[in-house]
């Protein structure tokens, strides 16, 4: 064995890339509670103040600095610090401190808009020679969009695609630069490459020409690692080296993507064994292990790319979602909750609530109870904490899977994702009861249906005639997927993350949907109420007049949440209908982050009631304050949208509850938190953002932003600071159920 | 299949029982104390669900409830339906919940069959005196004496409520009516002593009946707590 692998148990993992065989051979299950951690140590806390300081000034300033003299890559810049000497963890973007990175490959129209929106211009001979000799991502999607793309989009049936910059939502196996060293990775993808001999297909030109890309890449990685003064051509040694290989492979993601989430994956439990190691070497104490962790997530945190105004108006607050997946149980049944589990979780308290890393506590009814219960106290103290079930996700991706981005599933290092936005499904209903035309714009968007005009909407009716629409959106639908990701390979292929997969791997391409609970509700007054269209001159629905009452989605109610599981389970099969870019499987999210807000700004008013512009509830959550039957109620709803079945690209809910509502002290709503969290899980629900906040609080931040700077809150997917959110984001979340009964 | 008349539900309740509770707000309450705040339950409307039907849907959070929490019957006055009570009691005992009964005693009898399904009675206390109850809530104290007494009888476990008005239930001679009242009851296992507060009010405007204590001043939050100290020590 390799002198750097001493004192590990021996596996499949020695003769082949196999990182999870490492871990199930060596993780040491912890089944105590947390009082073994320790607070921030002095480096820590010079490091971080450093940085606070610096997020001071880049808030007031929007961004702190770009460099506009070189384009993106994993090798382009020199080495940078926070804090030299107290840094034990080192690398940073570009070579200074939240400097942000160009990158034009996804498209250079975005470059220009960011740079022009904080006053900065692009270095001449970049701007002369790239436009002039490369062609981007988005300039390629652009020649190849047909009319009817260009419209849906146009006018936000098909919206938030990644056509303009870094797809995002791949994860590299950064654990496996840790585990072999950049060598043996070398060699292994060379062995693959040889193996890709014989008639030259096009799938095969493509496949050697991207291996020797990734070659290529992992030779930057290392050159970039050099200019630190580390050389990771071999294994780790220690922890520390193990934290920082693994960081390096991630930092190499973020310096040649800017995709929308660059996720971390699932390394707490794998660099936990090397802090095992050391610790019984008497090498480190815990208070190291611990500022190993703290200033690793202090470099996470510092991750940033570049963004349009118009960006930040969908996901507010500068999110990379650098999500990290903890916890989670074994497909042996033993959980994978190690003390590192908690020293991450850790990091809230030691550097304080923050929305980056984006922590996943993968959930089972297995987890060990102190385990559960101190993600709980966490989770109420920061509401920086989302869950995600892991029973229901381990059956489809084993138990060495990662969350990327908010709630997507895939196993690390063997499938990737195309990333695929989403459909607007409120627009949708509209333009099947206005033959086609937006109900917004009035122009003819989808060619080939009538007009409903009907006095009163006929159930049947406006179902059938829905369904046929999204028969067709959903054709549309993946043939814009398809060119995006097909343009995405060919002009801005990531490279450094796809050298940190298997040379052949699984392809996931995740479509989604918003508007969900607004068009069961709808479909719900249509059926249940009497629901009138209120028609301008040319016959356009553009209000409508509701008598009475009708079931509402979000209060465990059978007649009106079947037509949202069965709306899901009917756009999902009808976009399985068509194939895709490289054999990639169709999968489904329920998924809206902040984007709920400008969707419904751009939707009209709907047959529920809601007004026009008027924002959509986030995910699949229930309407604001629909929901009338209290928290477990609008969870039930909820959980019936069947993940496995078809949701598997994740079904997301936020929950914001008041701290009384969740008991009187805080070891009642840890046990309470708790048992919501175990019954809302078992019945297979998928995700859950929790949040435990007071109304007032949130007003008054709005208010005053200077007294709450680390007010954190978890949105759909990710967290934000309260006070990164724009105005309409910020009344958004107020207007949302909170629930109260007390 | 027996029927009966429900306000509401609220699916998570923390505060009427142990652990997460499904509350079930029955309608009609004979009483009509002064400070109530669900008056919109006072009157018993139409049935609206079946004992199958509500059980069905309070089953729907038994992952929540199972382990330490459970169903509460509150209202209004549940006493008041028993066989509807007493049919969803049995249905859900089979299904192992932990079943607790808000209430101020009351009802119409059948109390001994009530209780034999009943985990943990939440007794309202209103007035320990019998004429200060009659001024609160309309009626005599005779009715739930009845309930006590065949409670008492059964052993139940209590957790008794006193609503805390100034004036009215703060004064120390009324504390001491109310410690000997409690002696009475021989299982308590929590008391708890609630400000007045008028959250309910604006219910009174939007049915259109007289609140008859809107001039009634609030109880001070720190001050009920102060009291609860100096009831327990007494």
């Amino acid at each position: 064995m390799r002198e750097e692998w001493k004192g590990f148990v021996e596996g499949k993992w020695i003769s082949e890339i196999n990182v999870r065989d490492f871990i199930q051979k060596n993780y040491t299950l912890y089944t105590g509670d947390e009082s073994f951690l320790q607070p921030i140590s002095t480096k820590t806390t010079k490091v971080w103040d450093k940085c606070l300081e610096s997020l001071k000034e880049e808030l007031k300033k929007g961004v702190l600095d770009i460099d506009t003299s070189r384009v993106s890559g994993i090798n382009s810049y020199d080495a940078g610090y926070i804090d030299k000497d107290n840094e034990v963890i080192v690398g940073l973007q570009t070579d200074e401190l939240l400097k942000r990175i160009i990158n034009p490959y996804g498209g250079i129209r975005m470059v220009y808009n960011s740079l022009e929106a904080y006053g900065y211009k692009l270095d001449e001979n970049i701007d002369k020679y790239f436009n002039e000799f490369r062609k981007t991502h988005n300039q390629g999607v652009f020649d190849v969009y047909t009319p009817e793309i260009r419209k849906a989009r146009k006018y936000g049936l098909l919206t938030g695609l990644p056509d303009a910059y870094g797809r995002g939502r791949i994860i590299g196996d950064y654990r496996r630069i840790a585990l072999y060293g950049i060598d043996y990775l070398i060699s292994n993808k060379e062995k693959d490459r040889n193996n890709l001999s014989g008639q030259m297909t096009d799938d095969k030109i493509r496949l050697r020409e991207e291996v020797t890309e990734q070659i290529r890449a992992l030779e930057e990685i290392k050159q970039m690692a050099l200019k630190y003064g580390y050389d990771i051509s071999l294994p780790a040694n220690n922890a520390k080296e193990a934290v920082q290989w693994t960081y390096f492979g991630y930092l190499a993601a973020i310096k040649e993507n800017n995709g929308a989430a660059m996720s971390l994956g699932r390394v707490a439990t794998f660099l936990d064994i090397y802090i095992e190691r050391d610790l019984a070497k008497g090498l480190i104490s815990e208070s190291e292990a611990q500022e190993l962790i703290d200033q690793f997530v202090i470099k996470l945190r510092m991750a940033r790319h570049l963004r349009t105004p118009e960006y930040d108006e969908l996901f507010s607050g500068d999110p990379t979602w650098v999500t990290e997946s903890i916890g989670g149980v074994g497909i042996d049944g033993r959980p994978l909750v190690t003390k590192n589990s908690y020293r991450m979780l850790h990091t809230l308290i030691n550097l304080g609530p923050a929305p980056e890393p984006n922590l996943t506590v993968l959930w089972s009814k297995d987890l060990p109870e102190p385990f559960k219960r101190y993600c709980a106290k966490v989770s109420i103290e920061t509401d920086s904490i989302q869950y995600e079930n892991d029973d229901v996700m381990r059956p489809i991706y084993g138990d060495d899977y990662a969350i990327a981005c908010c709630v997507s599933a895939m196993r690390l290092g063997k499938q990737m994702q195309f990333f695929g936005a989403r459909c607007n499904l409120a627009k949708a209903l509209l333009y099947s009861i206005n033959g086609g035309i937006d109900e917004v714009k009035g122009i003819k968007v989808l060619e080939g249906y009538d007009i409903i005009t009907d006095e009163v909407l006929d159930y049947e009716k406006v179902k059938s005639a829905y369904y046929k629409v999204l028969e067709d959106v959903a054709g549309l639908y993946v043939d814009t997927m398809n060119i995006i990701h097909y343009m995405h390979d060919k002009y801005a292929y990531e490279k450094g993350q796809m050298a940190l997969h298997d040379t052949v791997v699984e392809r996931l391409m995740a479509f989604g949907v918003a508007g969900l609970s607004v068009v069961a509700d709808s479909l719900s007054a249509i059926k249940f109420a009497k629901v009138k269209p209120i028609r301008n001159e040319e016959g356009i629905a553009i209000d409508f007049d509701i008598e009475g009452d009708f079931p509402k989605y979000g209060n465990d109610d059978d007649r009106v949440d079947k037509i949202a599981t069965e709306l899901l389970e009917k756009f999902y099969n009808e976009l399985c209908k068509h194939p895709l870019y490289r054999n990639a499987r169709h999968t489904l999210s329920v998924l809206t982050i902040t984007s709920n807000v400008v969707y419904g700004e751009k939707t009209g008013a709907t047959p529920d009631g809601r007004k026009k512009g008027v924002a959509f509830a986030p995910g699949a959550n229930p309407m604001h304050e629909r929901d009338t039957n209290g928290a477990l109620a609008s969870l039930n709803s909820v959980a019936k949208l069947d993940y496995t079945c078809y949701c598997r690209d994740g079904v997301s809910n936020t929950f914001s509850i008041i701290p009384d509502a969740l008991g009187n002290e805080d070891s009642v709503r840890i046990n309470n938190l708790v048992e919501i969290l175990d019954g809302y899980f078992i019945q297979g629900a998928h995700h859950l953002n929790v949040n435990v906040l007071n109304r007032e609080t949130l007003i008054d931040a709005m208010e005053n932003p200077e007294k709450y700077p680390l007010l954190t809150i978890r949105v759909s997917g990710y967290a934000v600071r309260f006070n990164r959110l724009t105005r309409k984001q910020q009344e958004e979340v107020i207007s949302r159920t909170f629930h109260s009964k007390r | 299949m027996i029927r009966g008349s429900i306000d509401s539900i609220e699916s998570l309740g923390l505060y009427d029982g142990p652990g997460i509770r499904v509350v079930v707000f029955f309608n009609s309450c004979k009483l009509r104390c002064k400070y109530c705040h669900n008056p919109e339950m006072w009157v018993k409307q139409e049935d609206n669900i079946t004992s199958t039907e509500l059980v069905e849907k309070i089953i729907r959070y038994k992952n929540y409830v199972i382990d330490n929490g459970g169903v509460t019957f509150s209202g209004g006055e549940p006493l008041l339906q028993p066989d509807f009570l007493i049919d969803c009691c049995k249905k859900l005992k089979e299904e192992g919940f932990h079943i607790a009964l808000d209430t101020a005693g009351v009802g119409i009898g059948k109390y001994d069959e009530i209780l034999e399904h009943v985990d943990l009675v939440i007794f309202d206390v209103k007035h320990a005196d019998t004429d200060g109850y009659k001024e609160l809530t309309g009626l005599s104290i005779d009715e739930s004496e009845r309930f006590l007494d065949i409670a008492n009888k059964k052993n139940k476990k209590f957790w008794v409520r006193q609503v805390v008005i100034p004036g009215v239930t703060d004064t120390d001679e009324y504390l001491i009516k109310l410690k000997q009242y409690l002696n009475k009851i021989h299982n308590i296992e929590k008391i708890e002593f609630l400000p007045y507060h008028k959250l309910g009010s604006e219910k009174y405007e939007a049915l259109g009946i007289e609140y008859s204590y809107k001039d009634q001043e609030e109880m001070d939050k720190t001050k009920c707590e102060e009291l609860y100290k100096k009831f327990i020590n007494m």
